[in-house]
């Protein structure tokens, strides 16, 4: 087997060519920045690719941990932001000390270890315990939609630790570097840019990797795999639990980027516009879904800028046409047509069984 | 017309809506000098668009006003509406967009404090100038911000003196859980006590919460003299249902609110407001003419059924307070707008207003209203104009 299909290479060159050279070249601070914010739902498309185009697991719960690595980020950013005071939210519903669970988050490091450990930790307990359950498919699908508008309603009414409603905003700097200027920004986005392709590649090593075939042979026929002796829960969970650490990346690099977090972020309808995302990007190619998270968002923020009262629904009949006439989305579509081209039809471990589609 | 026609009519439509669809995302559109940019970001669609499409209309009124009468400075006030879409992180993207992009000299926008904190960095970062039409929490002031309705001290504290003197000296608080009914009771509570009553209980629910029963119990086991409310959006159509379910009617009992408007009401249903007090800067029933010559105006243009409440009425000034500012400083530029806006006076349709000195908040009246049956208020008692003092000590 080639290590990259024809298609794939393209993919993967035409991607490193717009996000390096294309991007920063043409467009202005503005537009790169908002390149960044979709960037940050691709890193967590990348992670969906994995466990639900591979591993079979849809979880429509990724906001979860997207927003769990963004408040995580977000708590150092704002006590850097406040010095010596009290962050101003709090001031406002009057908790009085911080609260000592945010102590450790004055440290730049702590943050980014919490970052990679905390999401991925809890993913694991708790997959691997529903999956060990032998829960799949639709009822993990109910469970992850519950954790996160849980998370949701938690983070709300807490507001005196983590902004309620409001989120946490107004951020500054990252050990002294101040990250709201347009040099920074762009900073930024190229580590953003390099931390995409890396998260990239690790997916890619993971499905090309004999681990990625006993993922696919679970996600289509899953008994069987169990009856070869392999404790699929283990396997599934390991899928699970990489999207939640590339979901948690996603959130953090949000955080820093975009310069707030908010509740919205985590709860039911952010996380299932993380699967649409996939969905039309294709959620078997991780090209595809860094393709759909660009795509999806620069539609929503041109749409919203022309049309600003009609354009939700341009944006829910996009959807629609999406799902129904690109069911393998826009990397299904141009595998389609090159292997017409080729006269051969599609096949081989991209191609998706008729009883696994969604 | 052929198959292959068609296929390439397609393909040209395709191309053709591409390009006009992309061609903004890289071109910046050249700028006519005698027309000058404001932005207008609220929400358009999602759960708060009922309350900002409204002040999206009368923003737009007073910005159409003013072109017809040749400007400002001379020149054509063009406005840009970018729809929030009641997400917070929305508004950041839309309010960096007007900034950067469009350039705009100023933007009237936001209802919500939660997308009025995500776009407050935007603005200090790219020194941009936003007036915030909705009454709020206060604990803000902003170099970028002017703020064009009540903060809370301008409203709790003038509502609570007037129900202590008129209807009874027992309170009961019932608020939405988050910060602008938090904040409203730490203020009411000490003026309660400082007017020499008793605050029997205070309860929160959680946002658009819709089961009050447990909240009524123990408002009924109170018996307060006033119920003083802090309810806001989707809540109320219950909170109020089942108040009037429950026996404590307007005619019963005595409810003040300081978030329902005369727009609320329209989602609320007359019936279950009628006889309940609301605590606002304006009313649609002032009686003076340039408040007659803008509720006619409104209804002229958006339909006789239109109602205008607070919001509305802070937006439509906002757009002259800016007017007026720019005409004294005789400058676009944010530094000297603001500069000019100290002590500026305005004969709104609330009546005679003016900015603060310094602190960026609008001296205003305060007003009680009674509702009516009709869904309007009769106005039972106007403050003189009262200083706003967002930091309050307490």
């Amino acid at each position: 087997m080639r290590w990259l299909s024809k298609g794939e290479l393209f993919g993967y060159l035409s991607l490193a060519a717009l996000l390096f050279l294309v991007f920063p070249l043409t467009l202005d601070p503005f537009r790169l920045n908002l390149i960044s914010k979709y960037l940050c739902f691709a890193l967590v498309g990348v992670g969906i690719v994995l466990a639900w185009g591979y591993g079979g697991i849809l979880s429509l719960g990724q906001g979860i941990f997207f927003g769990t690595g963004g408040y995580l980020m977000a708590m150092f950013l704002k006590l850097e932001a406040s010095g010596k005071e009290l962050p101003d939210f709090m001031v406002w519903s009057s908790t009085e000390t911080l609260p000592w669970w945010w102590e450790p988050f004055h440290n730049f490091f702590f943050t980014i270890l919490s970052i990679l450990v905390i999401p991925a930790l809890f993913a694991f307990v708790l997959s691997y315990l529903v999956f060990k359950k032998r829960v799949g498919g639709v009822y993990f699908a109910i469970v992850t939609l519950a954790l996160a508008l849980t998370l949701t309603v938690l983070l709300v009414g807490q507001q005196g630790y983590t902004g309620g409603a409001n989120g946490i905003t107004d951020f500054r700097s990252v050990m002294g570097w101040d990250i709201t200027s347009d040099e920074s920004k762009r900073v930024l986005y190229f580590i953003h840019v390099v931390l995409l392709f890396a998260v990239m590649g690790i997916g890619a090593y993971i499905i090309k990797s004999r681990l990625g075939k006993i993922l696919i042979a679970i996600r289509d026929r899953e008994d069987r795999v169990r009856f070869s002796g392999y404790d699929t829960a283990m396997f599934k969970a390991f899928a699970f639990t990489v999207g939640a650490l590339f979901a948690a990346l996603g959130g953090a690099m949000y955080s820093l980027q975009v310069g707030l977090i908010t509740p919205t972020l985590v709860g039911a309808v952010a996380s299932i516009e993380m699967i649409i995302y996939v969905a039309v990007g294709g959620r078997l190619s991780i090209v595809g879904a860094v393709y759909g998270a660009l795509l999806v968002g620069f539609a929503k923020s041109m749409f919203s800028e022309n049309f600003p009262t009609l354009w939700l629904f341009f944006f829910g009949g996009l959807f629609i046409f999406v799902v129904v006439f690109m069911p393998n989305g826009l990397a299904g579509v141009l595998d389609r047509f090159s292997a017409r081209k080729k006269g051969q039809r599609e096949s081989g471990l991209n191609a998706v069984p008729e009883r696994t589609k969604a | 017309m052929s198959a292959s026609d068609r296929r390439s009519f397609i393909k040209a439509g395709a191309a053709l809506g591409a390009s006009a669809a992309v061609g903004p995302w890289f071109i910046k559109d050249a700028r006519a000098a005698d027309v000058i940019k404001v932005g207008q970001l609220h929400s358009l669609t999602g759960t708060i668009a009922l309350a900002e499409a409204a002040i999206v209309d009368a923003e737009k009124m007073a910005i159409d006003e003013i072109n017809a009468a040749g400007g400002v400075m001379g020149r054509k006030i063009e406005s840009i509406v970018e729809d929030g879409a009641s997400d917070w992180p929305t508004f950041a993207e839309k309010a960096k967009k007007l900034l950067q992009r469009d350039k705009v000299a100023a933007v009237f926008g936001c209802y919500t404090s939660a997308s009025r904190k995500s776009v407050l960095p935007v603005f200090e970062q790219n020194n941009g100038l936003l007036y915030y039409p909705t009454y709020y929490e206060g604990q803000e002031q902003s170099k970028n911000v002017i703020y064009t309705a009540q903060e809370a001290t301008q409203s709790v504290i003038a509502a609570i003196e007037w129900l202590a003197k008129n209807k009874g000296k027992t309170f009961f608080l019932v608020g939405s859980d988050y910060i602008y009914p938090r904040t409203c009771n730490k203020i009411a509570k000490p003026t309660i006590a400082r007017v020499g009553g008793k605050t029997l209980g205070e309860e929160y629910a959680p946002l658009g919460h819709t089961e009050f029963s447990s909240i009524i119990n123990k408002i009924k086991a109170a018996k307060p003299d006033c119920i003083y409310s802090t309810v806001v959006g989707g809540s109320n159509v219950a909170f109020f249902k089942q108040l009037v379910a429950a026996g404590l009617s307007g005619d019963k009992q005595t409810l003040l609110s300081t978030v329902v408007s005369e727009n609320e009401i329209d989602g609320i249903g007359k019936e279950n407001a009628a006889g309940y007090y609301a605590c606002m800067g304006y009313f649609q029933s002032q009686k003076n003419p340039a408040n007659e010559k803008f509720v006619k105006a409104i209804k002229a243009k958006y339909g006789q059924d239109r109602v205008v409440g607070d919001p509305m009425e802070c937006g439509y000034t906002a757009v002259y307070f800016w007017k007026n500012a720019v005409e004294k400083a005789k400058s676009f530029e944010v530094a000297k707008v603001v500069a000019a806006s100290s002590e500026l006076p305005l004969d709104a349709p609330e009546g005679n207003i003016k900015l603060h000195k310094s602190n960026h908040h609008t001296w205003k009246h305060a007003r009680i209203g009674r509702a009516r049956p009709d869904g309007q208020f009769d106005i039972v008692h106007e403050s003189p104009l009262i200083e706003p003092n967002p930091f309050p000590k307490l």
